[in-house]
């Protein structure tokens, strides 16, 4: 018999602590066959967050440091410059990547540091409760926007991708969902690219993916899915932002 | 041994290049950029790491990470700049994880401005960050001082897995004065086999800050703290100075020492006895043999130049046995030798 799909060795057995409907487990999965594929899991170290990305540690079998919010890019900067030969990823929110580490991933994307970032956009601070976030689109409820965010009092979603994208030191930024089958592929692909960037050591290296929070969003799974296609991909397009010349293919 | 007249900044910087510091992350404040500036010259001729960060913030995060990656790392900075990594030293507190971090501090507070001051106390020895640790700090006196302090740091620092500040001051940082260094040889520490490295082939390893089981994280601060009950009782270090059977014992540290032995000498002049104290560990505080003295001179005096800070400990210590007097300039203004001796005649009535 031929086995078609299995769990990847580097995703460890055991269930994920995240609600229905989340895409947490979906990503760290992609990144756990990934890390599987280039067969790095004996060099690769994960720098955690605050916030839900906070149990990636418990679910990849990778070493890893788990931070401050906000700080993965500073601390995977000084593990990277203490083990060269590493390869150092941070996995991280919006509310801990675009609010309060805005100046760590901004200037980790300035240097040109070999790491790779893997930022999950749910549009909302999703452990503390569903507040808003710099990456909350306009109209949105949340907890702290009840009325819709609004752009006069609130400013405009933050779109870290191609803000990122601008700074030369930035060598692969690409932005995916994981609501249909071929973006899942599509998302695995950026995940490889971004490795590989690393791996060539051509510069920093980016995936945004986006991802229903079905709790904070008050939607049922497969609603909060659609509300997602609607809505925030519109705000948030996908693909690849920017990839410098010599980023190796994924396949 | 050589002797070389060296600036206090240029000197801690050297002296962590031999004590073995493979990274340094640092970010420019008055008065201590010199070690960053030293270091920038003189790591990489070493094949050592040297970074200027973004920020403060950044620095103490990146000094976490290569210290999770199991090497000797350092960070440097002054008053407002050590505010902002307290969050850090926290984290470093909680992983148990080991670095070095200088603070030549300066007048507070706020912007304060950049002259020496030494009110930056409270911050060191009190944890400074939020949560319950603690962290060694250690308090040179002169230059000299700050080299061979700064050998011990890094000691330390691997030794109990633990953060350590070195609280010098601008005025130690800048003035220049003979030094020798002399590594000296520390026994052999456990091999950094907690590092985070990647696998290969062992299990996978990793360093946490939190444990969101309350029973679990009092059982870690159980643990930490049975590790400062041992720093307290292995690793107080401090100098008596002056006379035998003192009619005052002072106590000061860092600078004010420098200040308080000349009044010693000056008062024997005048057929004054006096004795100084001075805790070259500030944590762990010299409090049995501060209220040992204490109680023999049967009158304390602190200086500082603060508005008061280590005096609450001083005070703690003598636990109102006798009376504890107190002078203190601050904002950056340095105590006279002729002030805290008039002070010190006034008490005695002599």
């Amino acid at each position: 018999m031929q086995t078609v799909f299995e769990r990847p060795k580097t995703l460890i057995n055991q269930p994920f602590r995240y609600c229905p409907g989340c895409n947490h487990g979906l990503a760290q999965r992609l990144i756990a066959e990934v890390i599987d594929e280039l067969d790095i899991a004996d060099k690769t170290i994960g720098v955690g967050p605050v916030g839900c990305s906070v149990y990636i540690y418990e679910c990849l079998d990778v070493d890893f440091v788990m931070g401050a919010h906000g700080r993965a890019p500073a601390t995977a900067t000084g593990i990277k410059r203490a083990l060269p030969g590493r390869m150092v990823f941070s996995y991280q929110g919006d509310g801990d990547i675009a609010a309060i580490g805005t100046a760590e991933i901004v200037h980790c994307a300035v240097r040109g540091e070999c790491i790779s970032a893997f930022f999950i956009n749910n549009a909302t601070f999703g452990m503390t409760g569903g507040q808003m976030a710099p990456t909350t689109i306009l109209d949105q409820r949340t907890t702290t926007s009840p009325r819709g965010r609004k752009q006069d009092e609130a400013g405009f979603p933050f779109k870290l991708g191609e803000m990122l994208a601008v700074a030369e030191g930035s060598a692969y930024i690409a932005r995916v969902a994981l609501t249909k089958p071929q973006l899942i592929k599509k998302a695995k692909q950026a995940i490889k690219r971004a490795f590989l960037t690393q791996q060539a050591g051509l510069g920093f290296s980016l995936v945004e993916i986006l991802s229903p929070c079905p709790t904070n969003w008050a939607l049922p799974p497969l609603e909060a899915v659609q509300w997602l296609e609607k809505n925030i991909i519109p705000i948030y397009p996908l693909g690849e932002i920017k990839v410098k010349e010599g980023v190796p293919d994924a396949r | 041994m050589k002797k070389i007249l060296m600036k206090g900044n240029d000197a801690v910087a050297e002296a962590a290049i031999q004590a073995g510091c493979d990274l340094y992350f640092g970010y420019p404040i008055t008065p201590q950029t010199e070690i960053s500036e030293y270091l920038s010259l003189r790591m990489p001729e070493e094949g050592k790491v040297f970074f200027q960060a973004e920020s403060e913030i950044a620095s103490i995060y990146m000094v976490y990470g290569a210290a999770a990656a199991g090497k000797r790392v350092m960070t440097s900075s002054s008053g407002p700049g050590i505010s902002l990594k307290q969050e850090g030293i926290s984290y470093l507190a909680s992983a148990e994880l080991p670095a070095v971090i200088v603070n030549m501090s300066r007048g507070g507070p706020g912007l304060g401005n950049i002259q020496p001051s030494q009110s930056d106390y409270f911050q060191a020895v009190k944890g400074g960050g939020h949560g319950d640790y603690k962290v060694i700090v250690l308090g040179p006196s002169t230059v000299q001082e700050l080299v061979d302090l700064t050998y011990l740091a890094f000691y330390l620092a691997d030794k109990y897995r633990n953060p350590v500040i070195i609280l010098g001051d601008g005025m130690l940082g800048q003035m220049m004065e003979p030094v020798v260094f002399n590594k000296p040889d520390f026994p052999p520490l456990p091999a950094k086999d907690w590092a985070i490295t990647g696998k290969d082939g062992r299990e996978r390893q990793y360093i946490l800050c939190f444990d969101l089981d309350p029973r679990g994280l009092e059982q870690f601060n159980n643990k930490i703290f049975k590790k400062y009950q041992k720093i307290e009782q292995e690793e107080i270090r401090y100098e008596v100075f002056g006379e035998d059977k003192p009619e005052m014992l002072l106590v000061g540290y860092g600078t004010v020492a420098r200040i308080l032995k000349s009044v010693v000498r000056e008062a024997k002049d005048l057929g004054i006895r006096l004795a100084l104290l001075r805790p070259i560990t500030l944590y762990p505080f010299p409090s049995a043999i501060i209220q040992k003295l204490a109680q023999q001179a049967g009158r304390v005096f602190d200086v500082e130049m603060n508005m008061g800070q280590m005096v609450e400990d001083v005070k703690l210590a003598v636990n109102g046995a006798v009376p504890v007097h107190f002078y203190g300039r601050s904002g950056g203004m340095i105590p006279s030798v002729e002030d805290t001796l008039k002070r010190i005649r006034d008490i005695l009535g002599k």
